[in-house]
């Protein structure tokens, strides 16, 4: 294989995890909340993902791949989505401020990840290492024969399914939020919640949707690491900075879902440029891992000198909605 | 048929000191019954326990009670350091950059020009270019902002990784030894650019320079021309211009500010405490502040209080996760409950909570 | 035969804490009538009518929809009702299109299928006449598409009973017109309308019935074929109201700022001030009329330094004796260079606590807004603003617990009266006030008049936007009028006619004269009106000035400022005239205009 082929392989293992942070983010967004909290809850999805597999093969004689994967993937799912909705609680019913929620949450999240995936073996009766590889296994499953194919095989099939259900979300996402009524009235009460509210739309119910539903969509990007990336395994701060990098791929890809598929991979292939380019020195190497935040940075900037209507952040984000009551 | 809300919320008009008291400590009371209850649940311990562990983590000993206050201090300052940007309405999530941005200017100066410039100067040297690397850091975002509204949350957030790229990247020019990736304790030896012992104390110089910081803070914010110009944007831009005040210009100055004092957090960790370099010299300290900030109201007074609650639960999570052989991320996790029943109890300040009114309910 | 009714009001009671919004008010809407609710700013027409489309609940009373008692408790229960509200501010998402906006949160499949829905949409506007591109984003439409959309959105939800509130404040005459003409055809379909409004010669052209209400109070329901201007403005004001505004004749008048050709351009390019030229004189009140929005905040702003002048001059004369060559430009310095070049300008704008004042801030931080760079002292100087405060709080009687409350809890009358006072207190050479009395009470309003007059016999420049002519004629010495941005005349307010002041408001001058208006006269005619656009007007087409040329009274603004607040009743009896900054010493003379609060009641 050729170093390109790896290389954009590369890139694409990359670009999921973040895919998937970024899609929850956008969801969330779209309904004006800016939950700041998503790294927290990428690390939350991981971590119940991770316990979920790890007790079930613990448990389990001959542990079956298929339900492994399935308990991790509701594991996940659902203990991220309980982030998400502390994060609804404090800041849609108790109006309490988005970015220090958001910042409180991520504290937790990853705390929370990093507590438990290094304590976990201990509180199971220590089993060192953790290691769910029966189902992480399934998780790396390439698609049979297809990934066969030279090249194409290789860049376009040789990945877990999750890599493909993000790519299908994120087609669905678009689809939901620019092509459907609820779509439609989410972006509204993202714009403008007094209008959405004058228009016969439940508000609340929007926000707390899409930020449960959008934080448990972030959770599988932790799930996606834990299980495909990594195999099965929990290193303290392995996600790194992955969190945030998906609340800048929100701005790269101007809250549009299906920008985020290549963003992600753009994003994917920056943060691992630096291994590819050969007769690179370690310093200039760290300059490099810079780039995806400088990317976003110049996107930011870009679009505030355009001041295109369309490409700016939705109007009510941020800012807390309640009816004004006289 | 819809039915009128069984309660009622309206805003308060004012609240008595001791009610807002109030609400806080019940808060944190179910807050702790809350963690004690997590605690319980992780390594069945007696909650009574649990927070005799606690203390005894956070002030048990001469040495610990240091260095809760040397962390509460660097907290403060940054704390401290944000307060102007958060009056103006400014959302600088970039203090964990411009602490990094800080303390590798110091350290440069540590490593280079130690033994070559008397002691005094040297640490003055550093202190003057953390704050400068501070201002810069702190005056990109805000640059932007003044001139073509650019979101200064996303703009900070991004400019703290970029931070972090750039310690990595001198760590690579100054790693100790050669190889480890690390730059380990900066003149050892010689302590040369370390904040001198004062009285037997180490921390001395810290407690001075974070105890002046906050003071002329509090005094700027309150009784000063240009703090009452920051009050004044932060509460609307059109009245400021009204005013005649000239927005970009504060809202360049605040940035640089609050850049400065938290690259001076950033001399005071490599300089006052940790004396070396690394990714995790703000050690997510910058986004912490931000709750503390938060809090406080702008008040820099109450960023004391707030601060060493914080570092004193975070010391006493750490020792009952060494005590009973767990990580020492417990005490995120207890921080972060702490916060959420906190952030939740400001509600309870803000609004009144009433039965509804059931007269026209069928 | 049995009249059926599509909405009936039985008794209905709104309180907002102590305050009696509505008091036991019964109404009527007929099928297939145009219903007027007549009333001044504050008569209640508002919140009844939010009781209808579920923004409020009332506390008593009931309300029949089509003969059937009904619970309304949300604006969709209002729309399943077949009720649809058109509020004065639009609630429209501006990145969505018309037709987004249209069916915004409506029940039906979840796959949007936009083409069906524009036909559709395109269909409904074209049925009543509407001119509508359902594809047009809201950003890029003028206010009276964005209020066609607000239209068609709830004839689009199946509105048979359509409320509109002073639908026509934010149009132009011709653009009334248009609404007009369309409404009536939606009642030829059988829709029912009720229209609040407080603009006469609207209710005598467009309704059926009228119904007035008068400090929450129903008076009466009247067919409009029955009701005359007066018998309208009688039940509507109560006992006939005689304004009776002090107007002292001008003394010294002195030339003090001069404008030229000032032209302000939005960022779409659109000129917001076109080209105009005025003078204005120390020791008199000039009044600027003209429809709300035809450049009135930016003339203001340009002045005072907060809005950039693209073409043309503004140049300040600092002295009665002053020769020009000492005369300063100030167009395109900003307020703090203004005041450097020691230029006194005091401006109490529109937007009293997004601009003028600071909600969050007590009295002392809000009176030294304008001030607190005095002194060479880095710190500030809070006892000279404290002081200052009381006093302002003292002589203008202003309600509030303490000077140490934050201004935003107080009501609208006695923050207008900080404002105003904080801004005389600057001694000014020029003052500017931007609607003083909007949203005031009475009183309140008549202590604001008689402050401007005692700046205008201090021989202050006192410039005056205010929607309400009879105000302006009653108080102005000279009124300019506004139309789209340009200066369309400048009339004496003495001899100033209701139709004449009319018909400059609603002309637009497609070719700017060459010259410059005032160019050549400017000192000379002290006290006349210097007009050229006074000489040239013509009679207008449309129904804007019909009205009033029968009565002489057009709108009932003029007793707009009839609303009282409990809190505030019969406060101004008694009045202290002037406030002085430097605090102690210098005391003023008082003036008391108790005989004008008496009359007001």
């Amino acid at each position: 294989m050729s170093v390109i082929i790896i290389f954009i392989q590369k890139a694409i293992v990359q670009g999921m995890g973040i895919l998937f942070g970024a899609l929850g983010e956008i969801l969330t967004e779209k309904s004006g909340n800016l939950n700041l909290g998503i790294p927290g809850i990428m690390y939350m999805g991981g971590i119940a993902g991770l316990m979920g597999a790890f007790f079930y093969e613990l448990g389990t004689e001959n542990p079956n791949p298929a339900i492994g994967m399935l308990v991790s993937f509701f594991c996940a799912l659902a203990c991220s989505m309980i982030g998400g909705l502390i994060y609804s609680i404090l800041t849609i019913s108790l109006r309490a401020n988005q970015n220090v929620t958001g910042l409180a949450l991520t504290t937790f999240g990853m705390g929370f990840g990093n507590f438990f995936g290094g304590s976990i073996s201990k509180l199971a009766g220590g089993v060192g290492q953790i290691s769910v590889s029966t189902t992480a296994s399934a998780y790396q499953a390439k698609i049979p024969l297809l990934s066969k194919i030279p090249v194409l095989g290789d860049i376009l099939f040789s990945y877990g399914f999750l890599t493909y259900f993000a790519i299908i979300l994120s087609v669905v996402l678009s689809f939901f939020l620019f092509r459907t009524r609820s779509g439609l009235n989410l972006r509204a009460v993202g714009e403008n919640p007094g209008t959405a509210d004058a228009a016969g739309i439940n508000v609340t119910k929007y926000k707390y949707l899409a930020t449960c539903i959008g934080a448990g969509i972030a959770g599988l990007g932790g799930l996606y690491f834990v299980m495909e990336y990594s195999g099965g395994t929990w290193t303290n701060n392995g996600f790194g900075d992955r969190g945030w990098l998906a609340v800048a791929l929100v701005i790269f890809a101007m809250w549009r879902p299906l920008n985020a598929i290549w963003g992600s991979i753009l994003f994917g292939a920056l943060y691992i440029l630096y291994l590819y380019i050969p007769g690179l020195g370690r310093a200039a190497q760290e300059i490099f891992k810079a780039l995806p935040y400088l990317v976003t940075i110049l996107v930011l900037v870009v679009t505030s000198f355009r001041k295109k209507k369309e490409n700016q952040p939705p109007e009510g984000l941020g800012i807390p909605y309640f009816r004004e009551e006289r | 048929m819809k039915k009128e809300p069984f309660l009622r919320m309206s805003k308060r008009e004012s609240i008595s000191l001791w009610k807002e008291a109030l609400i806080y400590f019940v808060a944190i009371l179910l807050a702790l019954i809350v963690c004690a209850g997590v605690i319980y649940a992780l390594v069945q311990m007696n909650p009574i326990d649990v927070y005799k562990a606690i203390f005894d983590g956070a002030l048990g000993s001469k040495r610990r009670i240091w260095i809760t206050v040397r962390d509460t201090l660097t907290l403060l300052c940054i704390g401290v350091g944000l307060a102007p940007a958060f009056r103006m309405r400014f959302w600088n999530i970039g203090a964990e950059g411009q602490i990094l941005v800080g303390g590798v200017a110091a350290a440069a100066l540590m490593i280079n020009l130690a033994d070559k410039i008397p002691n005094v100067l040297l640490i003055l040297l550093m202190l003057a270019a953390a704050a400068a690397a501070g201002i810069v850091w702190g005056l990109i975002p805000a640059f932007f902002k003044a001139y073509w509204k650019t979101n200064e949350t996303l703009f900070t957030l991004m400019l703290n990784y970029v931070a972090m790229q750039v310690v990595t990247y001198c760590i690579i020019f100054w790693e100790n030894p050669k190889g480890s990736n690390s730059v380990g304790i900066i003149n050892q030896a010689t302590r040369a650019g370390w904040l001198p012992e004062m009285f037997g104390n180490d921390y001395f110089w810290n407690i001075v320079i974070v105890v002046l910081l906050t003071v002329v803070m509090y005094i700027y914010l309150r009784y000063s021309k240009g703090g009452y110009e920051v009050a004044v944007v932060g509460e609307s831009e059109r009245t400021a211009r009204y005013a005649g005040i000239n927005v970009k210009k504060v809202m360049l100055r605040t940035m640089a500010i609050s850049g400065a004092i938290c690259g001076i957090a950033g001399f005071i960790a490599v300089s006052g405490s940790g004396h070396t370099i690394s990714t995790s010299t703000a050690n997510g300290r910058g986004f912490t502040a931000i709750i503390v900030a938060w809090l406080a109201r702008f008040n820099t007074f109450a960023m004391v209080l707030i601060a060493f609650g914080i570092i004193f639960m975070e010391k006493g999570a750490i020792q009952i996760a060494s005590q009973y052989g767990l990580n020492e991320s417990a005490s995120d996790v207890l921080l972060g409950i702490i916060l959420f029943f906190i952030l939740g109890a400001e509600f309870f300040v803000r609004y009144k909570i009433e039965p509804g009114r059931h007269r026209q309910q069928e | 035969m049995e009249q059926t009714y599509a909405i009936e009001l039985h008794n209905i009671t709104k309180r907002f804490g102590s305050v009696v919004a509505n008091d036991k008010v019964s109404l009527s809407l007929r099928k297939g009538e145009i219903l007027c609710v007549l009333g001044e700013n504050g008569s209640g027409k508002t919140t009844l009518v939010n009781m209808i489309s579920g923004i409020y609940y009332p506390e008593e009373g009931k309300i029949t929809v089509d003969g059937r008692e009904v619970k309304i408790r949300s604006p969709k229960d209002s729309l399943d009702l077949g009720i649809g509200m058109v509020h004065q501010h639009f609630k429209l998402v501006d990145i969505l299109t018309a037709a987004e906006n249209i069916i915004l949160g409506l029940p039906g499949r979840q796959k949007l299928n936009m083409k069906q829905v524009n036909a559709d949409i395109s269909a409904l506007a074209e049925k009543y006449g509407f001119e509508l591109d359902p594809r047009q984003k809201i950003y890029e439409m003028s206010v009276s598409q964005k209020q066609t959309v607000e239209i068609v959105k709830m004839l689009y939800r199946g509105a048979r009973i359509l409320i509109l509130d002073e639908p026509t404040a934010v149009l132009t005459p011709q653009e009334a017109d248009r609404l007009f003409e369309v409404l009536r055809n939606m009642k030829k379909d059988g829709c029912s309308i009720i229209l609040i409004t407080h603009k006469l010669h609207e209710v005598l052209a467009v309704s059926d019935r009228v119904s007035i209400l008068r400090k929450g109070h129903y008076i009466d329901t009247v067919n409009t074929a029955d009701a005359t201007v007066a018998s309208l403005t009688e039940m509507m004001v109560g006992t006939k109201v005689d304004l009776n505004i002090d107007r002292p004749e001008p003394k010294n008048r002195v030339k003090r700022l001069e404008l030229t050709d000032v032209t302000c351009t939005t960022k779409d390019g659109i000129h917001s001030l076109d080209h105009a030229s005025l003078t204005v004189y120390g020791g008199e009140i000039l009044g600027i009329a003209g429809i709300a929005g035809s450049g009135q905040k930016e003339l203001l702003e340009a002045i005072a330094g907060l809005e950039p002048v693209t073409e043309g001059s503004i140049t300040f004369y600092p002295d009665t004796e002053a020769a020009r060559t000492e005369s300063v430009r100030i167009d395109n310095l900003d307020v703090a260079k203004i005041r450097e070049l020691g230029v006194r300008l005091a401006f109490v704008p529109e937007d009293r606590l997004g601009m003028g004042l600071v909600g969050a801030m007590d009295m002392t931080d809000n009176m030294m807004l304008r001030s607190y760079r005095r002194g060479r002292s880095e710190f500030l100087d809070r006892r000279t603003p404290g002081k200052l405060a009381q006093q302002v709080k003292d002589q203008l009687e202003i309600v509030t617990p303490s000077i140490s409350a934050p201004v935003g809890r107080m009501s609208g009358g006695n923050v207008q009266k900080v404002l105003v006072g904080r801004e005389i207190a600057q001694h000014p050479k020029v003052l500017m006030v931007a609607y003083p009395t909007r949203g005031i009470d009475i009183n309140s309003s008549y202590t604001i008049y008689h402050l401007l007059n005692e700046q205008k016999e201090r021989g202050i420049a006192v410039i005056c936007v205010i929607e309400d002519l009879d105000v302006l004629m009653e108080l102005c010495d000279r009124i300019a009028v506004l139309c789209g941005g340009q200066i369309t005349g400048v009339v004496d307010g003495r001899t100033a006619k209701k139709d004449e002041l009319g018909v400059l408001m609603t002309k637009h001058v497609v070719h700017r004269p060459a010259a410059p208006e005032n160019s050549g006269q400017t000192d000379a005619e002290a006290g006349m009106a210097s007009a050229d656009g006074a000489g040239t007007v013509d009679k207008p087409a449309d129904g804007a000035g019909k009205a009033d040329a029968q009565t002489g009274r057009t709108s009932a603004d003029g007793a707009g400022t009839v609303d009282k607040p409990a809190d505030e009743a019969g406060k101004a009896d008694a009045q202290t005239g002037s406030i002085s900054a430097d605090g102690a010493g210098q005391t003023d003379r008082k003036n008391d205009i108790s005989g004008r609060g008496g009359r007001a009641k």
